[in-house]
């Protein structure tokens, strides 16, 4: 009976209580949508190299390894020599191994000699796999392979030339042996989309003229003799490792710090990867603690719309007393009230949250190379909720308290 | 007269301490069945005594009594169930929940009073009754409340004041809100379900032309003490 008349009550202001519910619905998505992306974008983070047991490089941090192997940000302080990755490569636990060299770039992007495992191996997401879009894997020396952010910034295409630079932003160029694009690999999200990337072999190519970082006088060979050459590399500058058995990772990778020959670092990736996020998320708690006050402050509007309404529902107030109803049931009419706003606000927010994210997920997805994936709502959003409708009800007691005095004072007179 | 409905017993109230408006009751009593007037001109405290009689206030001193059960030492929770079993109230104006329909006004006590809706088999059934005797259309038992006219409304209160067959009937200028043909008419179908249902009233109006429909007239002055 009760919740049939706060029903019919809540009907008969329908466009006030609507707009109310419209409001609060609104400040809900905002936060919910806040939170969904947050959490979409440390999957798609943590996810940005999967499947790789170890990241091998010369001695440093866990987080600058990581940033200059897998994000191509700064740079590595030493390489390691082609003698200590055979080595390496040589022991038992090690399934299968990507040797990667860094250091050239063409305009903004990094190049990176690789060979072609880095292609079978590489996986992002759980296991996806890189896949050429458009045009084949290097088969010629001077072949590369660009990812699809590359292609879509600087225009490339399928046999556009391409001059490397040496080093980052340098003015030497090895211009005397132009490359050209062989294939552009579909979009994965993950720095891989910003990669230039050549084999090894290439990058060796491109130095038989330079020796510790300069070019040598003089001294032109010419792309005849060098193809002709043994391009077998003596420098690498990281390795990304799969190991037989999960059990052998703390094992090699103790063996890789130890290691005499050379001083060398291995993280595992997805360590690594939760260390920089961790650094990387001070925005996202910011624009959380946005949502919550905006979450806050549509809980005062709500309170302050009960608030007005009394006025005008004094008179049901003392209607209630004279039918037998206790103060204290007035109080709960309004708190009831306040449940079925919240309730309400809470389904349409989440209506309206799969709708927004129903529309905005390949925008997000091809733009920041996030996934947010359209699912059930978690436990989480559940505990959220519940916290919400008890915070409504909580804040409703103000105007509900102020009922239960003038119902109390005004007794039978009649105040409009 | 042996059994009383209503009995005060040196009766006083006053707002607050500062307000000038302090009521002093030495005696009043009200017999079962009887059908009593209220007289006074607006501002004399007929409401304020209204409201003490059902419990809405507490006296400052002396006693209250409804069916020989004083009611003034209750707690409000005992005085809020007190009024809802025994006290069928009826407002100048405005006595209905505008939003829900004449049937669910009609049997809202019931909700809140156990003994009351023990009286009625099939709440539906009897609120149409009533409003039958009360000659309101048939048509309007599902209508919103807030759609009838004032004389409909106030008909609807007495029907609400009536279910359940509540020993005392307060109405507080029922009529104030209706033209003289309406008044005539809404206060000769009061009487009659008054009259069948054998309860006590109480009715407060400034209109001394009403007096005959009435077993004993009350002028407020009459039983006041005045104290400055
Ligand atoms: N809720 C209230 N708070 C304070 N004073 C009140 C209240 N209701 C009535 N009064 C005062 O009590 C006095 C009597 O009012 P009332 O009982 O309504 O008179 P009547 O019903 O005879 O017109 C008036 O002076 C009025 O100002
Ligand atoms: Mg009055």
């Amino acid at each position: 009976m009760l919740l049939k008349l706060t029903i019919s009550s809540l009907y008969a202001r329908l466009l006030t209580v609507s707009m109310t519910v419209f409001a609060i619905s609104l400040s809900l998505m905002l936060y919910l949508s806040v939170e969904k992306l947050r959490a979409s974008a440390y999957t798609s983070f943590t996810n940005t190299i999967s499947q790789t047991d170890l990241i091998v490089g010369s001695r440093t941090g866990s987080v600058q390894l990581l940033l200059y192997s897998v994000f191509r940000i700064g740079n590595a302080t030493n390489n390691i020599t082609w003698e200590s990755y055979e080595d390496i490569i040589k022991r038992d636990e090690v399934d299968w191994s990507v040797p990667i060299s860094l250091g050239d770039s063409h305009k903004e992007f990094r190049v990176m000699g690789t060979n072609e495992d880095f292609f079978k191996r590489y996986k992002y997401r759980g296991d996806q796999s890189l896949k050429i879009e458009n045009g084949k894997y290097f088969s010629d020396l001077y072949d590369v392979v660009i990812g699809s952010g590359v292609a879509e910034k600087l225009g490339y295409n399928i046999n556009t030339p391409i001059i490397v630079s040496h080093g980052l932003r340098s003015f030497t160029e090895h211009d005397d042996q132009p490359f050209k694009v062989s294939g552009i690999l579909a979009k994965t999200g993950t720095p891989v989309d910003n990669t230039i990337i050549v084999s090894l072999e290439a990058i060796e190519a491109i130095h038989i003229d330079w020796s510790s970082g300069a070019k040598i006088p003089g001294q032109e060979t010419p792309v005849e003799q060098i193809r002709r050459m043994d391009l077998a590399p003596s420098n690498i500058t990281a390795v990304l490792i799969g190991v037989n058995s999960k059990l052998q990772i703390f094992q090699l990778q103790r063996w890789i710090n130890e290691y005499s020959e050379e001083a060398l670092s291995s993280i595992l990736p997805g360590v690594a990867l939760q260390e920089l996020w961790r650094i990387v998320s001070i925005v996202e708690n910011l624009l959380l603690g946005i949502s919550m006050v905006v979450i806050f402050t549509t809980l005062i509007g709500m309170a302050a719309i009960i608030f007005s309404s009394l006025s005008e529902r004094r008179r049901e107030m003392a209607i209630w007393r004279a039918m037998g109803a206790s103060p204290k049931i007035v109080i709960g009419l309004l708190m009831l009230e306040a449940f079925i706003i919240s309730s309400l606000s809470v389904m349409v927010s989440t209506f309206l949250l799969f709708i927004l994210l129903y529309i905005l997920q390949p925008w997000i997805d091809s733009t920041y190379g996030i996934l947010v994936t359209i699912e059930m709502l978690s436990l989480k959003d559940i505990y959220i909720f519940i916290l919400f409708i008890l915070s409504a009800m909580l804040v409703s007691l103000i105007p509900a308290i102020r009922a239960y005095w003038f119902s109390i004072n005004d007794g039978m007179t009649i105040k409009i | 007269m042996n059994e009383e409905t209503i009995c005060l017993d040196s009766v006083r109230f006053y707002w607050s301490k500062k307000s000038d408006f302090k009521l002093h009751i030495p005696k009043l009593n009200i017999g079962k069945g009887e059908k009593v007037l209220l007289l006074g001109e607006s501002g004399s405290g007929k409401t304020t005594l209204l409201s003490l009689i059902c419990g809405f206030l507490s006296p400052i001193s002396g006693d209250i009594y409804l069916n020989e059960q004083k009611t003034n030492n209750l707690t409000a929770n005992k005085r809020d169930q007190y009024r809802s079993d025994n006290i069928g109230i009826i407002f100048q104006q405005f006595n209905l929940l505008p939003y829900a329909s004449v049937i669910d006004n009609i049997i809202l006590p019931l909700y809140f009073s156990k003994i009351r809706a023990s009286r009625v088999l099939n709440q539906r059934d009897v609120a149409i009754s009533i409003c039958k005797s009360l000659r309101l259309p048939d048509s309007i038992k599902d209508v919103q409340a807030s759609k009838l006219s004032v004389g409909q409304q106030q008909r609807v209160a007495v029907a609400r004041a009536l279910i359940g067959n509540p020993s005392l009937i307060i109405a507080d200028e029922p009529t104030s809100a209706l033209d003289t043909d309406t008044q005539k008419n809404f206060l000769d179908l009061m009487f009659k379900q008054i009259e069948e249902n054998k309860s006590t009233l109480l009715m407060v109006s400034h209109d001394r032309s009403l007096s005959n429909y009435f077993d004993r007239i009350i002028d407020i002055n009459d039983i006041l003490v005045r104290e400055d």
